[in-house]
């Protein structure tokens, strides 16, 4: 492909028209969903009506963001192997949320993580401080995916920064307020099948160039691009940096609200057990799809030419499907990739309402008594307050590199929501203050040791070195959060807590009691 | 079918009870290790023994392809195994706890 002509950055009619009727038909599952959220139960966990398989697929549709999809496919197309490394940190977390998380989760919790980690201790001072985690990742990941839909937008259809922000923050707002969590799940399982869909067809499209066989593709890549691209390269150079990314990445997984708070929407334990099974599967696939998505670039398209266009490679997999399947199919790709965003979106912000109104709201300012429609109420205005910061923020940081706000998200989540999450699950003596403590030195931690890491320090801030080593401070924050957690809590008894340990362990392993 | 508190009381103290929580511990955490030790024993190769995975098995095929696939299928199986157990075993304990406490 010596003379490579992209269409990319056109106006492109096929992906506008698939897009508008992905918006038209997730905004009449909306209106159909609206008509059945009328309760908190319903608006924030869909009535529990959600099965183990459709939550699955939701979940995966909540996990598998844009930037993983684009991100991934870009990685592996420059560097080969290492991409692959990558990936399978984001994936090795959902085994962790099957054996540790999930069912305790349902079990204990109602519509929030924060209903477990305060389940038996001193409702105020914890619920404050798990909000404080739930919402500094919330809003990291939400920064994050929210510039990168702006750029993608613009790259993609050639509309305006701000006109794509004001698209992606309308639509998402009206799936959460008016459908609440029966429409987010249903627009999660549509853009999973499309995502899935979309991906498969590029890899069999690609796979048609190479007699079907992914070998020989491989070899390829290795012909044109030497054999290094087959085997790791420079990704793990300072092994402490790898351990520290890979807790994050792992931990973080089974600390991120948005995900937790889809545990919600089954019936019972063995559902949310049966959806991690389902969602491991589909992300594990999905992973597998992005690495030949990958090497089909790197070799039909060429490093090259991905890199005129995107020096990360970010647009590595929508040139292939260019390359393989035309501008229609570009089209197809880079609607789907917009779809993507949308969904992940929304699925944060019902989350961060959900804190601000569920554990704010009704647990902190109310002391646990608000009534049902006062509750959807506020939940309501919530959504519409975090979609509104979702769309300014999105603005403010026009242009600015906000890369790292994912693995920031994936830190505090590691760092602040998980350790506190597994303690209350697990340790009899862990009391109001040891939580308390933990989230606020989990989240502390992680966002002070970023901004004087060199992945801010340095790349942002344009400092010569790094007052912490570490690209991402996770090893240091997690371990802190735990330590910290343990030790105010040997210093603080709290008999009371320790006395419903019991109670509440009959309820994480046989569910008695579980709403 | 109310929750008998006196029962309550009872069946936490059973050593059935003890049984079924030291049981679903133990299996949970050892899954757990596994996963943790195959991930970063993968990364820790890839620090200090990065021509392991260089090795050919192919004309340029490297071991490192089906070992990196290879992980992201255990995850999954892991999740699997721990779903049958789960299904088979815990479950059917969990449902005669159950019954005794909602009893009466």
């Amino acid at each position: 492909m010596e003379n490579f002509q992209s269409t990319l950055g056109q106006v492109n009619i096929a992906s506008i028209i698939i897009f508008l009727v992905f918006v038209a038909i997730t905004l009449c599952i909306t209106y159909w969903a609206a008509k059945k959220t009328k309760t908190t139960s319903e608006f924030y966990a869909a009535d529990r009506s959600i099965s183990g398989f459709q939550n699955g697929l939701a979940l995966s549709g909540d996990y598998m963001s844009a930037a993983s999809f684009l991100g991934i496919a870009g990685m592996v197309s420059l560097k080969g192997y290492d991409g692959l490394i990558y990936s399978i940190g984001f994936l090795v977390g959902w085994p962790l949320v099957m054996f540790l998380i999930a069912e305790p989760l349902r079990n204990l919790g109602k519509f929030t993580f924060a209903d477990v980690v305060a389940f038996r201790l001193k409702q105020k001072p914890v619920r404050i401080a798990s909000s404080f985690g739930s919402l500094m990742t919330i809003v990291f990941y939400l920064i994050a995916q929210m510039v990168g839909a702006g750029a993608l937008v613009t790259t993609l259809f050639g509309l305006p920064y701000e006109i794509a922000i004001l698209i992606v923050g309308l639509v998402m707002i009206s799936y959460v307020l008016f459908g609440g969590m029966l429409a987010t799940t249903w627009v999660q399982i549509i853009k999973a099948c499309l995502l899935l869909g979309g991906a498969t067809l590029l890899v069999i499209m690609t796979l048609s160039h190479f007699d079907m066989n992914p070998i020989k593709l491989f070899e390829q890549a290795a012909d044109k691009y030497t054999d290094s691209v087959l085997s790791p390269g420079g990704f793990v150079t300072n092994p402490w940096d790898a351990i520290s990314l890979g807790i994050a990445l792992i931990l973080g997984t089974a600390g991120l609200p948005h995900i937790l708070m889809r545990f919600f929407t089954v019936p019972d334990a063995k559902q949310a057990r049966k959806s991690v099974f389902i969602a491991t599967g589909f992300i594990g696939y999905f992973y597998i799809l992005t690495f030949v998505i990958g090497f089909g670039a790197m070799v039909l398209v060429g490093q090259d030419v991905i890199t005129i266009f995107d020096k990360g490679g970010n647009m590595a997999a929508l040139l292939l499907a260019e390359s393989v399947g035309g501008k229609f199919f570009i089209g197809f790709i880079a609607a789907v990739a917009f779809a993507t965003i949308l969904a992940v979106v929304a699925g944060l912000t019902l989350s961060g309402a959900s804190t601000l109104s569920h554990d704010l709201y009704v647990n902190v300012i109310k002391n646990g008594k608000a009534d049902e429609a006062g509750e959807v109420k506020v939940a309501r205005g919530a959504t519409l307050l975090i979609g509104v910061l979702a769309m300014v923020l999105g603005l403010v940081f026009k242009g600015q590199n906000v890369a790292f706000m994912v693995g920031l998200a994936f830190a505090i989540a590691a760092s602040a929501n998980f350790p506190s999450l597994l303690l209350s699950i697990l340790w009899k003596k862990f009391t109001t203050k040891g939580a308390v403590a933990s989230v606020i030195t989990g989240a502390g931690l992680a966002i002070l040791l970023i901004i004087l890491s060199p992945t801010v320090w340095v790349d942002i801030f344009k400092n010569e070195s790094a007052i912490f080593p570490l690209k991402n401070p996770a090893l240091f924050s997690m371990t802190a959060s735990f330590l910290v957690g343990i030790i105010v809590s040997l210093a603080s008894p709290e008999k009371e807590a320790q006395n419903k340990f019991e109670d509440e362990k009959l309820r994480t392993y046989l569910g008695i009691g579980a709403e | 079918m109310g929750i008998n508190e006196e029962r309550v009381q009872e069946i936490v103290n059973s050593s059935a009870f003890k049984e079924l929580v030291s049981k679903r511990l133990k299996f949970s955490i050892t899954l757990t290790v596994i996963m943790l030790v195959v991930y970063f024993g993968f990364i820790l190769v890839i620090a200090f023994y990065k021509e392991m995975l260089a090795v050919k098995i192919g004309e340029h095929i490297t071991i490192g392809l089906p070992i990196g696939i290879g992980i992201i299928l255990f995850a999954w199986i892991l999740t699997g195994i721990y779903i049958r157990w789960a299904n088979k075993t815990y479950d059917k304990n969990v449902r005669e706890l159950r019954n005794q406490v909602l009893q009466k």
